[in-house]
């Protein structure tokens, strides 16, 4: 029997050559979610060029987001900043009118340390539309953590307190508050406990876990971020927090610090029994013995079977990208996978403390062993191990898909997990259709032969 | 600062990526922080490669802003040189490096030094070139380097092949058709009875570099890249370049005579007339195609071209010498080479454009509305916004313009692939002509992309339903130009007569 000790997680580092999206890609679905939002991303040309090449499509349908292309002159400090950012700023107020402009700091102004939070208070007053800065660069943060840096700064706009009423509006709300309190009164006490979720997804998910939280009596009185800047949720210290992503560290640490607002620490709301953990755990902090849940998560699993008949005792491997796999892998272990390791970007261990504590139950529960989790991978030496262990799946960028699909190693691209919907248990079956997609390739194509395609196949 | 959403040419360092990638055994290392390495993203799925791109990063992080790259790069390029042998480690500076102002040189110098591989530093500024002229700079960078080397060594060998051979240069990954292309260069120079020496930079070995001058000339397709290492050779060893682009019939021909004085000025005689002749008249269906019935219908037909200079150029003179359409306006986004680009178009077209801005391409699109679009794949979305059919002939390009079948654009073949798309894209116009003369599936409002304001006109019902019948495609100029006349003659309701009276003052 295994000691317990060896069944401790154990967490290695490696070198940080590996491939990831710059986190200026959160524009791609921020600008979607806040919208009244105009995102400005002040940066170079290689900056734009990803955005463009990584958002394809998107490029072509007005977006509200742009780039403030550095030319020279403006790193060589031949140009006023603050001049400049002006400018531009006044054509979008003009082309776009937000309400919101959020200017993403990259890696060039960090280098020439061009001072954007002290420059933005200066013109918020002068344009007149708030500005908010993120520091999303490539020398601090990989790809999702992108959006940790842009809520992380929402935070500081949100109300402390329930911005009052308009004065015809009081009377009315004075009746109404009345006839609420009675109303209140009649109802049980845990139908006051309120809590603000963090984490950009989309709206039809938000109502999902907002109708999955109303059912246990806890009312959700907020999203950070909100559709539009001005129902930003209040935040003090009587505020509950909890997170839905697993790369929301930074957030957290916001709302703890400046808002001193309570954290929920739970495992993240990814496939049924991360979705069952997270509402049990929210439950629990509210004195609440959650109703119905372990049927519901049943029924789930239950029209997943097809889909686990065919993941069932498959290997994976994940190379590390986005941050969603500590969640993705222990979810895939409870569908019956073995995972053989697990990449990952960046390991807040305080953050994800009950993920990584779920995961490793899950591991006992399944009786699979303790996959490897590595900290800022190297590709080269993952790309070595993938050989070796020949997996059934690699769940990789988009830059070693093809290649490794060329040596029979089947892929899933990553960065399809980030913009699909996986959040909650509507959603298992999402997770499960992007990753069973190379199985069920191979399965269609499973008397063709020619799986290697490459010319030399290198050992 | 500028304010921008798109643009048309990259970044310099993917130019260096580019060119160093098509090398066989070339390893690139960027300077760069994490998520720079996009590149292998677009090879990988572009280019659909089957290998792993031969780029990876250093990455500059929080630690090198501080305290410097310090053993960092040199560790990375050792690391590589014992990993994957490769014949050449190319360090790659970024944007971002390049302002961190390091001394990558004597990093590589340290580097070399500790490596088998050559170590080199790619020589662009970010902030005045880009991804074009970058690729032609590394190029001839990597050219010389070698050439040099060997000739240190006393190892260059300067004599010719005996038979007549051409090196051609600027082939190299992500170009737009740029493997079909080579295959039809391969094969023309081939029925010229002349070998190919050496293709750079794809698929080519740089062991092999020092043999270029072997060859007796060099063929440069393209204008983009590979021209400052042909005049390079040129002045160093007096190794004669066409770089006249084999693109359209006109043009073909005049590249395979330019060659054949080549040859010629070696003693070797080449029958290129009697050549051009059969394959324009009978290989190519481009000639006969322009005579056809079908192409008569192109005549006078308006048409938008943009692209990089190569092909804008080209295919504004295919249009308006080969086929009879008229370029309302012809423009590139290769600022750097504007000279060269209204030179090749003089008498072409009526106006040009050069700028990087695409705003200024679509709204100039919106003004003129063409019947059909040249352009890349930005112009391509302009025209479904407008409704204008678009052929995409230039980079930026998308992953379907990375086509599995043959497609090139030079050579005899390229005739005839560039006749298809410019009749395809014309021909869906003309269908739509024909649906709205026997009143097909029309349900669309009458107004679309209209430019003009609405003032006090009003459009009478007889006025609405002639404008109904005026085909999709000119209907908005009609439009226009029908309000302009009512303005001006002071006319406020527009019956079917006002729009007759107007046709008849200004004819559309």
């Amino acid at each position: 029997m295994l000691n317990l000790k060896s069944e401790n997680i154990t967490f290695e580092c490696e070198t940080g050559n590996y491939h990831s999206f710059c986190p200026i890609s959160c524009v791609a679905w921020l600008y979607q979610k806040i919208e009244d939002s105009f995102f400005l991303v002040i940066g170079t040309k290689t900056c734009g060029y990803f955005l463009q090449n990584a958002l394809g499509v998107m490029i072509f349908a007005e977006p509200r987001y742009a780039m403030a292309e550095l030319e020279e002159g403006d790193v060589s400090a031949q140009l006023n900043d603050y001049k400049e950012l002006k400018r531009l700023c006044l054509q979008i107020k003009q082309d776009r009118n937000p309400t919101i402009i959020i200017w993403i700091g990259t890696c060039t102004t960090e280098i020439i340390k061009m001072d954007l939070e002290g420059i933005a208070p200066r013109l918020e007053t002068e344009i007149e539309i708030p500005i908010v800065v993120a520091r999303a660069n490539g020398l601090d943060y990989a790809f999702t953590q992108g959006e940790d840096t842009v809520l992380a700064a929402l935070v500081h706009r949100c109300p402390k307190i329930q911005p009052k009423k308009k004065e015809k509006e009081t009377l009315k709300t004075v009746f109404l508050e009345k006839k609420d309190q009675e109303k209140k009164a009649n109802h049980e006490i845990k139908s006051l406990q309120q809590i603000v979720l963090f984490g950009s997804v989309s709206s039809s998910v938000t109502s999902q876990f907002n109708l999955e939280l109303k059912k246990q009596g806890v009312h959700v009185s907020g999203w950070l971020p909100a559709q539009r800047y001005a129902d930003l949720p209040v935040l003090n210290e009587d505020v509950f927090v909890c997170g839905v992503n697993p790369f929301l560290s930074r957030t957290a640490t916001a709302l703890m610090r400046r808002r001193k607002c309570k954290l929920i620490t739970t495992p993240f709301p990814i496939g049924p029994d991360g979705t069952r953990a997270w509402i049990e755990k929210i439950c629990s902090v509210f004195n609440i013995i959650p109703v119905g849940l372990e049927q519901r998560e049943k029924q789930i699993w239950d029209n997943l079977q097809d889909y686990l008949e065919l993941v069932k005792g498959k290997s994976v491997f994940f190379m590390g990208d986005n941050l969603l796999e500590i969640s993705l892998a222990r979810f895939l272990i409870k569908c019956g996978m073995i995972v053989y390791e697990i990449g990952i970007p960046y390991m807040d261990k305080r953050f994800q403390s009950a993920e990584l504590q779920f995961l490793q139950q899950t591991c006992q529960h399944m009786n699979t062993p303790m996959p490897r989790i590595v900290e800022k991978p190297d590709n080269y030496n993952q790309i070595q191990r993938i050989r070796e262990f020949q997996p059934d799946l690699a769940i990789t960028g988009m830059a070693h898909a093809n290649p490794l699909e060329a040596r029979g190693i089947s892929t899933k691209w990553s960065v399809e997990f980030t913009f699909a919907q996986i959040h909650g248990f509507t959603n298992a079956r999402d997770i499960l259709e992007l990753v069973t997609r190379p199985l069920r390739r191979n399965q269609n194509l499973e008397n063709l032969d020619w799986t290697k395609l490459v010319k030399l196949v290198e050992n | 600062m500028k304010l921008a959403y798109w643009m048309y040419a990259g970044p310099a360092h993917i130019g260096t990526l580019r060119v160093a990638s098509s090398f066989k055994n070339v390893h690139a290392i960027m300077h760069a922080p994490l998520g720079d390495d996009y590149f292998n993203v677009m090879r990988s799925m572009l280019e659909r490669e089957r290998d792993f791109t031969p780029v990876t990063t250093s990455i500059v992080d929080r630690h090198v802003l501080t305290r410097g790259s310090q053993k960092k790069v040199i560790k990375n390029i050792t690391r590589k040189d014992k990993q994957e042998k490769p014949d050449l480690i190319i360090l790659t500076p970024t944007c971002t490096s390049s302002i961190l102002q390091e001394d990558l040189q004597n990093f590589v110098n340290r580097a070399a030094g500790e490596s088998e591989s050559d170590v080199i530093l790619a020589d662009v500024n970010h902030y005045r070139v880009n991804e074009l002229q970058a690729a032609d700079r590394t190029l001839h960078q990597i050219t010389r380097f070698y050439i040099e080397k060997a000739e240190n060594q006393n190892t260059l060998d300067l004599t010719k092949t005996k038979k007549p051979s051409a090196n051609i240069i600027g082939i190299f990954t992500l170009g737009f058709h740029n493997q079909h292309d080579l295959r039809e260069l391969k094969r023309l120079l081939n029925d010229l009875g002349i070998e190919i020496n050496q293709v750079i930079p794809e698929g080519s070995s740089i062991s092999d570099l020092q043999n270029l001058v072997k060859a007796w000339f060099n063929l440069v397709p393209y204008r983009e890249i590979g021209l400052i290492t042909a005049k390079y050779l040129k002045k160093k060893f007096n190794m004669p370049y066409v770089s006249r682009t084999p693109m359209g019939i006109v043009d073909t021909a005049e590249c395979i005579r330019e060659i054949a004085i080549i040859i010629k000025n070696y003693g070797v005689q080449i029958d290129c007339e009697q050549y051009i002749d059969q394959q324009t008249r009978f290989i190519s269906q481009a000639a006969w195609f322009s005579r056809s019935i079908d192409c008569q219908n192109l005549t006078g037909k308006k048409a938008i071209v943009f692209g990089d200079a190569t092909h804008a150029a080209l295919i504004t003179k295919i249009l308006a010498r080969e086929m009879g359409v008229r370029v309302l306006c012809a423009g590139t986004y290769c600022k750097h080479d504007a000279d060269w680009f209204r030179e090749q178009i003089q008498g072409f077209c009526d106006q040009v454009l050069i700028t990087d801005d695409h705003t200024q391409v679509g709204d100039m699109i919106a003004e003129m509305e063409p019947s059909a679009i040249f352009g890349t794949q930005m112009e391509r979305h302009i025209g479904k916004r407008l409704d204008i059919p678009c052929g995409v002939i230039s980079a930026p390009v998308h992953i379907q313009n990375f086509p599995l079948g043959y497609r090139p654009f030079l050579g005899y073949e390229g005739t005839n692939q560039i006749a298809d798309l410019i009749y395809n894209s014309f021909t869906l116009g003309m269908e739509d002509h024909l649906l709205e003369i026997f009143g097909g599936h029309d349900t669309k409002q009458v107004i679309t992309k209209s430019l003009s304001t609405d003032s006090n006109l009003n459009w009478a019902p007889g006025g609405l339903a002639e404008l109904k019948k005026i085909p999709g495609f000119v209907r908005g100029k009609v439009k226009r130009n029908t309000e302009k006349f009512a303005r001006e003659n002071n006319i406020t309701e527009i019956t079917g007569e006002v729009m007759y009276a107007a046709k008849e003052a200004i004819s559309v």
